[in-house]
């Protein structure tokens, strides 16, 4: 995994509460074996008209979204499945943060396990990021992960929540799959002493 | 201390803590289907490792996989293609796998409980948001990402933080005509889909006490719909009765054992919550969902809500939002809105009782002529208890089709899908635009319901037709 490097950027605004993992990439595209490719499928259904020109009115098609790389959405951001393919379209288009009021567990998890940053900031600050940006699409935040903190366009710094562990990993592009087979002895003497109660394979 | 059965799970499969890490925790069973593991498996490849337990590990293929006659190649190239992806993985990673041809195939949340492998006090988890089906048996059981799938094959552990515990409370018993799916409709219309967010649900009251294993499984199934990663029901004799004897069911002396701990599971006395929230079963009416997220459900008979009315600036926009989305408009009825397809299976109502619920309204009637009736087993099994009690003649006979095991117009990957504009009543888990074919408008019901609607062709309240 990439490094998480501090940024600024543009941002893009996309107000709706509950946007969920159907509308970020919808199930037919989740035939493929592959990660690559799905920057395309991204909010497919909002992005294209049914003959698949792009939607105008649509914000992924205007040109703020061009190089930004914050999603702003409402809350509940990432709700529904638990398709991975989700992430993976988000930092394909090029986003690297999504800042919202909460998010879905399973989404919250699978962004940063892909170096997608959910920031969650509280109700009051959202309404004043969102009332800038439409103000002025030109305007831009800017994210310092180690400190944990949003610098809104005004200058005001918001601090959103980030657990040590993942942080960690963001930062130094840990991978967590090497963090947990580095814990084999702890797993080997959890298997020795709980006996499976099945056999898939008998 | 006084523990729930949810941190007692959580307890005794903690594997490794360290301060300012998350918990590793063990996985008992994991399983897997073809859309969220192709990459998961690539992963694998990639770092050289192998899977570390195949045998707590089971595969079958269900979202992609058509819903026709299995002796027939597979149209969609791309679908094949991942179908025998899964099984080219599962053989070179030494995974059981219950492929297209599999007499065991199904509906992955259907295949491990039905083949006694979901057990009270395990760890389930699979690259699925509906994993919470299995913590009917009083297992902790919960949804990954494909990156998490990689984690489990190579280590059979996962890096979790404890969530927070969440009480439903269901007292009272349901009237005739109210089901199970109507119960949990309910629950996500008083929560929201975020109400649950953070924390695990446990059911108890006895409401809940009073419903079968398969019923269990279907108010579980949805508490992703309500923002819970999982949600559980503290075994008790209902799911021994259901377990015992089943193909991976502990026998003899494991079998007295194995009940000896399952009994020490269910909460303690005194334990606490850290939500809670009651709902009483004897005051349900029959659910649906007329938006577009499962937390906008309403009694069948109830008005649509005014988005005039709606002082939240948010919400009022979401609901106008839905309500254009749907064709509908606020403040009048569901109740005798023309439908064109009525889909009944899915992880959420696609086991025999479900299927001998719908048979039970269809039986000697007949479908209307405008509505397209799909009738899907969750799995082989289903299939063939269903050809044994008679009930595809029943389903033939009313106009229904009836059709190969899959998730089918659930997700609409496999070709089952609704055409743009169209309406159905669906048994299934999520009406989220789209979510049933691009364009396609979702209500969400129990089997009763969308078997009653089927009759008419328009949304029905099945009290009528008891």
């Amino acid at each position: 995994m990439k490094p998480f490097t501090n940024f600024q950027s543009r941002v893009v605004p996309l107000p709706l509460n509950n946007i969920d993992t159907d509308q970020i990439i919808p199930a037919r595209f989740l035939k493929t074996t592959s990660k690559r490719g799905l920057d395309a499928q991204l909010f497919c259904d909002w992005r294209y008209d049914a003959q698949g020109s792009p939607n105008p009115d649509f914000v992924l098609n205007q040109p703020v979204s061009r190089g930004a790389q914050v999603l702003l959405a409402g809350d509940n951001f990432g709700c529904g499945s638990s398709r991975e393919h989700a992430p993976w379209a988000l930092t394909q288009f090029g986003f690297r943060a999504v800042i919202s009021t909460s998010f879905a567990d399973i989404f919250r998890q699978n962004s940063l396990k892909n170096s997608l940053l959910p920031i969650a900031i509280p109700p009051d600050a959202h309404a004043g990021l969102l009332a800038a940006v439409v103000a002025d699409p030109g305007v831009e935040v800017a994210i310092d992960l180690p400190n944990q903190t949003l610098t809104l366009p005004g200058g005001r710094k918001v601090a959103f929540p980030v657990d040590e562990f993942s942080k960690h990993c963001l930062v130094n592009g840990v991978d967590e799959l090497g963090y947990i087979l580095q814990q084999e002895p702890a797993i080997a003497a959890f298997e020795a002493a709980h006996p499976a109660a099945i056999d898939t394979l008998g | 201390m006084p523990r729930t059965i949810i941190e007692k799970l959580w307890d005794s499969h903690v594997v490794y803590e360290r301060p300012g890490a998350p918990t590793l925790l063990h996985i008992d069973l994991h399983l897997v289907h073809e859309v969220t593991s192709p990459q998961a498996f690539q992963g694998l490849r990639e770092r050289g490792l192998r899977v570390r337990r195949p045998g707590l590990t089971l595969a079958t293929a269900d979202h992609s996989i058509p819903t026709t006659d299995r002796s027939l190649p597979i149209v969609d190239e791309i679908a094949a293609t991942q179908l025998a992806q899964l099984e080219a993985n599962c053989a070179e990673f030494g995974i059981r796998c219950l492929g297209v041809h599999s007499d065991l195939q199904g509906v992955v949340h259907i295949v491990g409980p039905e083949l006694g492998l979901t057990q009270p006090g395990m760890t389930v988890v699979c690259g699925d948001s509906h994993t919470a089906t299995h913590g009917a048996f009083g297992a902790l059981a919960f949804g990954i990402g494909t990156s998490e799938v990689e984690q489990v094959l190579a280590s059979q552990c996962l890096l979790q933080r404890q969530s927070k515990t969440f009480e439903v409370r269901v007292g009272g018993a349901l009237k005739p005509g109210v089901a199970a799916k109507d119960i949990v409709l309910a629950l996500i219309a008083r929560i929201g889909v975020g109400g649950g967010t953070g924390s695990v649900f446990e059911f108890t009251g006895g409401a809940i006490r009073a419903l079968s294993m398969e019923e269990r499984m279907t108010v579980c199934n949805m508490s992703i719909e309500g923002g819970a990663r999982a949600g559980l029901v503290a075994p008790d004799d209902t799911t021994l009765q259901y377990l015992s004897g089943r193909p991976h069911a502990p026998k003899g002396a494991a079998w007295d054992s194995a009940v000896a701990r399952w009994k020490r599971l269910p909460t303690d006395e005194g334990a606490t919550y850290d939500r809670g929230v009651t709902l009483d079963a004897s005051a349900l009416e029959p659910m649906i969902t007329y938006g577009t997220n499962p937390g906008m459900g309403l009694p069948v008979g109830a008005p649509l809500p005014d988005p005039a009315r709606i002082s939240d600036p948010l919400e009022r926009e979401s609901v106008t939002k839905a309500l254009k989305y749907m064709g509908l408009e606020g403040g009048k009825p569901l109740l005798g809105h023309a439908i064109d397809v009525v889909f009944i299976g899915s992880c959420t109502n696609g086991r025999i009782s479900d299927l001998r619920a719908a048979a039970g309204v269809l039986r000697g009637r007949k479908v209307s002529s405008k509505v397209r009736v799909l009738v899907v087993p969750g799995s082989q099994r289903v299939k063939r208890q269903a050809i044994a009690e008679g009930l595809p003649e029943i389903f033939r006979a009313a106009g229904c089709e009836w059709r190969e095991p899959g998730c089918s117009m659930c997700i609409a990957m496999n070709g089952d899908q609704l055409q743009p504009g169209e309406y159905s009543v669906s048994t299934s888990n999520r009406n989220f635009e789209g979510r049933q074919g691009k364009g396609g408008r979702t209500f969400l019901a129990s089997p009763l319901t969308a078997a009653a609607s089927a009759i008419a062709g328009v949304v029905t309240d099945v009290r009528t037709l008891l």
